[in-house]
């Protein structure tokens, strides 16, 4: 009996942080089964895919930050390459392609930019002396921005936003100086109208102007956000209770399991729901955070803090998009949407984090 | 790992680093996360009654159920109006992505005409687009059988098994029953909730008078729908009530016996119960076949019946304005005696003619030879005309209008039917306002045969007559038994005749039937005792069309004949007009119609 506590207590977890995802990951199950139209099957196979994430998460977390360190670029070059073939075979079928079908594996590579990205660019920048050099940051954006340019070609907006997201904020978290981060601001606003003239699809643009006036196309992208308020409104503060929600369980509202899932979230548990929702959100960053400050090397608190701002981007963004604020881009809501690939590089992210943990300074920082 | 750069790094400087800009980051997240929590608590507080109501409109509808309309049964039960099943087609425009290919589609398979068309077009105008509307009814087998094969190129499109009503008396009761027929465009804005659910209203007879009673309350259930417009489940229903059923005392054996006894010469038959009132058989012969009208008629068959010299579309017992004739005669023995211008003793010399003061024109009596010396008695059971032009002298065209108003000639009787004529009782002041010409007296002598200016419904006279059979106690006649409609009132109007007044004129109609009287014949060997009074109507009321007259002038020169009667004497049960148009003599051709009526009723309940 003493061997099997001692040897759990061998096995690597946060028990708060593991708490928070649960959490999170029974908010989601309650969900598939009421957006399913309380259909048993869908949160049956969204329990099998967080038991999957759950055994990932604890294998993640008992490696050590510093076989993540050396994996780091060789899984970058293997998501790179993959990428390529995915662009590839999409050039070929002449459209959207972000499947790679391995046999029976249906298998997303821009999931795993997720991981690599932050995880090179940590890797990159915790060898240096920090605050990073003018080179350094040049180098360490171009690490990042190749990935995103392959994913946004596919096209995937939403994926190649939270990867770039992933990238800027490891820089920025390793010191990236405020006169570099004024002339890309300033960049970026000059390149929006370029952007959006050359470098943005019908569609995209179309959601961009449907933010803005939902009712210039009712049937069309504007049905969504239309959708989705009407939901979230009606829920009004107190909700209207699990498996209440008319709105999404009519089917009114498309992708309701999944990208839109906050909206049957807040039309069943209102806005108090809501603010419960996003103090789970805000503890789970918050001890992620804490992970991070307290990781006994660079490597380790650049990779946390770089996962955790990423996690921060998918909550705002797509809360952002559900309720109307930003536009339709593809992120779901994490660990809360139903759907395995985002799953899994959660918790495999998570999982390094809870690495990152075992290996902290055990003196006070 | 080899370091390859030369780098001197600061540990504590890059933890003091990492944690200021990890607390930034931590500060511009709980902006966010407050700029969030700002949007929801503006979507779900601020605007929330707002969207509550987009959610509510989104998936919650209402639908109609069409409530059935009430059946209409004679006195024993026997249907007069009915509900029969039928198919019909409905169209719900928001699930059908093309409508006006559809709807080409559609006419292609089953007969959409022009009406149909057009009453869709509208009801699509007014009705939500998530609303069925009704695009054709009664389908019959053939067109609801190729419209099911074809169901699958038809979303949106459905076929619904329907009530249509039924008149399995078909033309007998034709004209009293009415008839529904579809509610039309123009009143479609108006219609109520029950006529549009049901796409029809009583367009005349009883079906139109009670039209708001049969219609009965349309249900509601409360459906939620997906986006889809797929009905998910019911949540609330209000049934439909059924139209109230009504019984009428019209009995349709006495209406058989009645239009077998008028065999299809065109007049009119009105049979009512002199104590309660009520219509007992009402006939208007030609009649039509009301089924016709029912999901809307064809131009054809519509224009068949309205170019029909017969006029078969016209009620004649309540339309038909004829001279009344010598049926007024009692009245006017009634208003002599009220009025203490004329005794029974009182007597006058009739030598076949009348003149007026020293007037060399001559008023003849209908008797060429004269009747002699005549009596109240056997100026009515003779019909003596100059006992009459001499009663209406004394009376005054003025004090006729006044007493024989008081058996309701003139004025319409307020029968539980719409369309009813009032007739014309003339006096000095109706030629002054709608002739703009003095009365004269010679037409005071006319008015007091009948003729004239004089003109009545049948179902007048018989009202007249039913008062005459009561010594003025018959409510105003009805077909709908009180107190389903409002309870009638006895009139007291003829309070002023004393009951020795009235035996008078009971004794003088029962002479019309006896030896000597005009309508021996017809009723002389009758099981039962009876009062009537001949009329012979000269004719111009019902011809109006010029073009009419020539075409047929032999026969439209002929008389209208006249009868009224009441049996049994000592309690009657029954009182009746009888037209025949262009029948010739009362006595000829209207007493022996009037005979198989009485016959009919008395024989079977029991008439001594």
């Amino acid at each position: 009996m003493s061997d099997w506590i001692t040897a759990w207590r061998r096995v690597n977890v946060d028990w708060a942080l593991l708490v928070g995802l649960l959490g999170l990951c029974s908010v989601g199950l309650m969900l598939a089964y009421s957006a399913g139209g309380e259909s048993l099957p869908a949160a049956r196979s969204q329990g099998i895919r967080v038991g999957i994430g759950l055994l990932l998460l604890l294998v993640a977390a008992q490696v050590p930050v510093g076989w993540l360190q050396r994996l780091a670029a060789p899984f970058y070059l293997l998501t790179i390459i993959l990428l390529i073939v995915v662009d590839a075979i999409g050039a070929i079928g002449h459209g959207a392609q972000r499947w790679l079908d391995l046999g029976p594996l249906r298998f997303q590579p821009s999931e795993l930019a997720k991981l690599a990205v932050p995880m090179m660019a940590a890797r990159y920048l915790s060898d240096r002396a920090l605050p990073p050099t003018a080179r350094d940051v040049v180098a360490s954006a171009a690490l990042a921005l190749l990935p995103v340019l392959l994913i946004a070609a596919q096209p995937d907006l939403g994926t190649s936003l939270l990867v770039a997201a992933a990238g800027l904020s490891v820089l920025f978290l390793a010191g990236l100086s405020w006169r570099v981060i004024g002339l890309f601001t300033g960049l970026a606003a000059a390149a929006a109208p370029l952007m959006w003239l050359y470098g943005m699809h019908d569609y995209q643009r179309q959601r961009v102007l449907t933010l803005f006036d939902p009712q210039r196309d009712p049937l069309g992208t504007g049905y969504h956000i239309i959708q989705s308020t009407i939901a979230i409104g009606s829920g009004g503060f107190y909700g209207k209770g699990w498996l209440e929600g008319t709105q999404t369980r009519l089917q009114f509202l498309p992708e309701s399991a999944t990208d839109f899932v906050f909206a049957v979230f807040g039309e069943e548990f209102g806005l108090l729901g809501a603010i419960g929702l996003l103090l789970l959100y805000g503890f789970i960053i918050g001890r992620g955070m804490n992970i991070a400050m307290q990781a006994s090397d660079g490597f380790g608190r650049l990779l946390g803090g770089g996962l955790m701002s990423t996690f921060f981007v998918y909550v705002v963004v797509n809360i952002g998009m559900v309720s109307g604020v930003l536009p339709v881009v593809g992120v779901p809501l994490p660990l809360v949407s139903y759907g395995g690939t985002s799953m899994v590089t959660l918790m495999l992210g998570f999982g390094m984090l809870m690495g990152i943990r075992a290996h902290r300074k055990l003196w006070p920082a | 790992m080899a370091r390859r750069h030369q780098t001197i790094k600061d540990p504590a400087a890059e933890l003091r680093l990492f944690r200021r800009r990890v607390t930034l980051l931590l500060v511009l997240m709980a902006l966010a996360g407050a700029g969030l929590l700002a949007r929801l608590s503006f979507l779900q507080v601020v605007q929330h009654d707002r969207y509550a109501t987009a959610s509510q409109d989104n998936s919650i509808r209402a639908e109609v159920i069409a409530p059935a309309r009430g059946v209409i049964t004679d006195r024993n039960g026997t249907l007069l109006a009915q509900n029969v099943s039928s198919f019909s087609l409905y169209l719900t425009p928001e699930n059908v992505p093309d409508t006006a290919a559809t709807l080409a589609a559609l006419g292609r398979l089953i007969d959409l005409r022009q009406p149909d068309l057009e009453r869709f077009a509208s009801l699509r105008r007014i009705r939500p687009r998530f609303e069925a509307l009704l695009l054709r009814r009664n389908l019959d087998d053939t067109e609801a059988a190729r419209f099911a094969a074809n169901r699958h190129r038809f979303p949106g499109v459905e076929l619904r098994g329907d009530l249509s009503r039924h008149y399995p008396q078909g033309a007998l009761t034709a004209h009293v029953v009415g008839y529904v027929g579809r509610v039309s465009e123009a009143e479609l804005a108006q219609a109520s909730a029950e006529q549009r659910a049901t796409d029809s209203t009583g367009k005349s007879g009883i079906e139109k008078s009670y039209d708001a009673l049969l219609q009965g309350r349309v249900g509601y259930q409360q459906t939620e729908v997906d986006a889809h417009g797929r009905r998910l489940r019911v949540l609330d229903r209000i049934r439909a009530q059924p139209g109230t059923p009504l019984r009428l005392d019209l009995d349709v054996d006495l209406q058989r016996a009645a239009q077998a006894a008028l065999a299809g010469r065109p007049g009119a038959v009105v049979a009512m119960d002199p104590v309660s009132g009520h219509v007992l058989a009402m006939v208007s012969e030609p009649a039509f076949d009301p089924n016709l009208f029912v999901g809307g008629i064809g131009s054809e068959d519509y224009r068949g019946l309205l170019n029909n010299p017969e006029r078969p579309l016209t009620d004649r017992a309540l339309r038909g304005l004829y001279p009344p004739g010598s049926t007024i005669k009692p009245l006017m023995a009634l208003a002599g005696l009220a009025s203490g211008v004329a005794t029974a003793d009182h007597h006058v010399w009739c030598p076949g003619w009348y003149t007026l003061g020293n007037s060399a024109h001559r008023f003849r009596c209908w008797q060429r030879h004269g009747h002699g010396r005549v009596d109240m008695r056997r100026a009515i059971s003779q019909s003596c005309d100059v006992y009459f032009y001499d009663l209406a002298l004394k009376l005054g065209i003025d004090r006729m209008h006044e007493q024989l108003g008081r058996f309701g000639l003139g004025a319409r009787t307020g029968i539980d039917l719409p369309g009813e004529q009032a007739g014309l009782l003339p006096s000095q002041a109706w030629k002054r306002s709608a002739r703009k010409a003095p009365w004269y007296p010679g037409e005071t002598l006319i008015a007091g045969i009948g003729q004239g200016y004089n003109t009545a419904t049948p179902l007048q006279l018989a009202y007249a007559t039913a008062l005459i059979a009561s010594r003025g106690r018959t409510p105003p006649p009805r077909l709908v038994p009180a107190p389903l409609g409002e309870p009638a009132a006895v009139p007291d109007r003829l309070s002023q005749v004393s009951a020795e007044q009235w035996q008078i004129i009971a004794d003088a109609m029962h002479a019309v039937v006896a030896p000597g009287g005009t309508a021996f014949r017809a009723l002389a060997d009758a099981p039962y005792s009876a009062a009537g009074k001949t009329g012979t109507a000269q004719v111009f009321a019902m011809s109006q069309r010029a073009d009419d007259r020539g075409r047929n002038v032999a026969r439209h020169l002929l008389d209208h004949a006249l009868f009224i009667a009441y049996a049994p004497l000592e309690a009657p049960r029954i009182a009746l007009s009888v037209i025949v148009e262009h029948g010739g003599s009362g006595s000829g051709t209207a007493a022996p119609v009037a005979r198989q009526v009485l016959d009919a009723w008395l024989a079977r309940t029991g008439g001594s």
